[in-house]
């Protein structure tokens, strides 16, 4: 990885340090570093409107165009993947401009560091989510390209899957611009690195794979026979075996028709076994004393009936018995 | 004007240490630029450390010919080929845009000043350049003894190279040289091809050792480069020598 040193001796900023724009004159007080990577370092800070994300980059090319992806994102509407985006504007140090611009503070944990704590029967539940963010931004025509763990973050206390960086997200049919080899279909040589549906896929795949191989693990040969045998060495993968084959391969049409087959496995995991036998077991107890209220209110009815029948057969009776009586004193 | 069917001309430079003999390198990158082929170098580590004066050398190479330098470990090299080659197209065409808005706005007037939207708005026209763009790059591979047991990992990053730029839109053009070769300073080894895929059966009979005659393989390279405009000149649209002129 490539990272920016040059930009981290320039602006190493302190919490508390204050950031203004040169455009807009919005003022932004430091309070911690949230992360930094290839193109630029992330800090939280606090705005007149409270908490920002607050990205800082000395490559212009690179911040305009992930600027440009955030503000396309936020014309999508019900979007929720990605941070929305507030504003983009230049930092004066010392008279040279530095471009930066200010998103949404996503709160929450890392994926792998809420694997890591919560287990794996989180990892099927929050690829559900994620195949469903999916699915709505595929729709739109973007593929989220650089697809990884360390991009992902479970807000709290939703439980919400986000994503935190969106510079790889492409429009389909152009080049993957940032990816992580990993995570990568074409490094595994499964498949080019032109954006579309199935390229975000494999790397969700990537994503179930890397939950139960934190280390994670570098191409040796034949990908496609290293994946399946990695695969079958886990066995909290087992389960998952058959998605992540037709993920890997590039034989899902859609997110949504992962999510469908996905949904079909958790539903029969052994381990959710008991979670659904409960489930059902309560299902099966409420279905239970519907059908007992259900019964007992046919036995009321019965009862009602058998007393209208005695009723009748009394009354009957009893008017026989009249009209016997009557007939003996005529 | 039609910038999208300009082509963008780059020497990538795979090296790990300091050339040895004939021209200064950093010249002859120099002479590459006045023609508007980039050169970008990267330094392949092992675990050891290149030293200073190669490492200057790299640095100097890239400057002068207007291109990326980035010094990677082996194993971080499929990546970073493709990175380096990226970046240092948007670099050209971001210098091309610079140029056309210097012209309509004024000297003075560079991407930086614009108010952060207009520059959203130029970097979609550079985004846009950079898939459509045709792109050729020929590849100098350093094959001194001391690069012997790094060639795989070359020949991997350069299939991932050719991986990544084929999902463009764009056309691409690739051609790899060695050096020193085994007669002259630099030998063909694959003409302008748009994969690289040959390159599996080429490279493991690649023979290593001798001295490194960097600056005279980046002049040879020229001309190969010179050989194909010139033919392509006597078909060329005007608009195809925009981005030779310019950089």
């Amino acid at each position: 990885m490539m990272t920016n040193h040059s930009l981290r001796k320039q602006c190493n900023l302190l919490p508390g340090s204050l950031i203004t724009g040169k455009w807009n004159k919005n003022p932004y007080r430091i309070q911690q570093e949230l992360g930094y990577g290839a193109n630029g370092i992330v800090y939280l800070a606090e705005s007149n409107n409270g908490q920002v994300a607050l990205k800082l980059s000395d490559d212009y090319s690179s911040i305009s165009s992930e600027m440009n992806i955030l503000k396309s994102f936020s014309k999508v509407q019900g979007h929720s993947l990605g941070p929305s985006f507030f504003e983009a504007d230049d930092w004066l140090k010392n008279g040279r401009p530095i471009p930066f611009y200010v998103m949404e503070y996503i709160k929450g944990e890392g994926y792998s560091a809420f694997i890591e704590q919560k287990g794996d029967s989180w990892v099927g539940v929050l690829m559900l989510q994620l195949l469903s963010s999916l699915d709505e931004l595929h729709k739109q025509g973007w593929a989220f390209g650089d697809l990884k763990p360390d991009n992902l973050i479970v807000t709290i206390p939703a439980y919400k899957i986000r994503c935190i960086d969106v510079g790889g997200t492409t429009l389909f049919g152009r080049s993957i611009k940032e990816f992580t080899e990993f995570f990568d279909r074409g490094y595994w040589g499964m498949g080019s690195r032109k954006a579309d549906p199935q390229y975000d896929l494999f790397a969700v795949a990537m994503i179930i794979i890397n939950s139960f191989y934190p280390k994670r693990f570098s191409k040796k040969g034949d990908g496609y026979k290293q994946l399946n045998e990695m695969i079958k060495q886990k066995k909290g993968l087992h389960p998952y075996s058959k998605v992540l084959d037709r993920a890997v391969k590039g034989q899902y049409q859609s997110a949504d028709e992962m999510r469908h087959d996905l949904l079909g496995i958790l539903n029969r995991q052994p381990e959710h076994k008991k979670v659904e036998a409960q489930s059902t077991f309560q299902g099966k107890k409420n279905n239970n004393s519907t059908s007992q209220t259900r019964s007992m209110r046919k036995k009321r009815k019965k009862k009602k009936r058998g007393l209208l029948e005695t009723l009748i057969l009394a009354i009957f009776v009893s008017i026989l018995y009249v009209l016997y009586v009557y007939n003996q004193f005529l | 004007m039609n910038m999208k069917t300009g082509t963008l001309k780059q020497i990538l430079l795979i090296t790990d240490g300091c050339s040895n003999q004939g021209e200064d390198p950093a010249a002859m990158a120099a002479l590459a630029r006045e023609q508007g082929i980039s050169v970008n170098v990267i330094g392949v580590m092992e675990n050891d450390t290149i030293d200073e004066k190669g490492l200057q050398e790299i640095e100097s190479i890239a400057l002068s010919g207007g291109g990326i330098s980035q010094i990677v470990y082996s194993k971080q090299l499929s990546h970073t080929v493709q990175m380096v080659t990226r970046k240092a197209m948007t670099q050209t065409i971001q210098g091309l845009v610079n140029k056309e808005l210097q012209q309509i706005l004024g000297n003075s007037t560079s991407m930086e000043d614009l108010p952060p939207d207009k520059r959203g708005e130029v970097m979609e026209v550079v985004d846009e350049l950079g898939e459509t763009s045709k792109l050729e790059v020929l590849v100098l591979v350093d094959t001194s003894a001391s690069m012997k047991h790094k060639l795989p990992t070359v020949k991997d990053a350069l299939l991932d190279l050719s991986l990544s730029m084929n999902a463009r839109m764009g056309d691409n053009k690739f051609s790899v040289f060695v050096f020193p070769g085994k007669r002259k300073d630099v030998e063909k080894l694959l003409d302008w091809t748009p994969k690289l895929e040959v390159l599996t059966k080429i490279f493991p009979k690649l023979t290593t050792g001798g001295i490194t005659p960097t600056g005279p393989a980046i002049n040879e390279a020229l001309g190969y480069f010179h050989k194909k405009r010139s033919l392509r000149g006597l078909l060329s649209h005007d608009d195809e020598s925009f981005f030779e002129e310019t950089v």
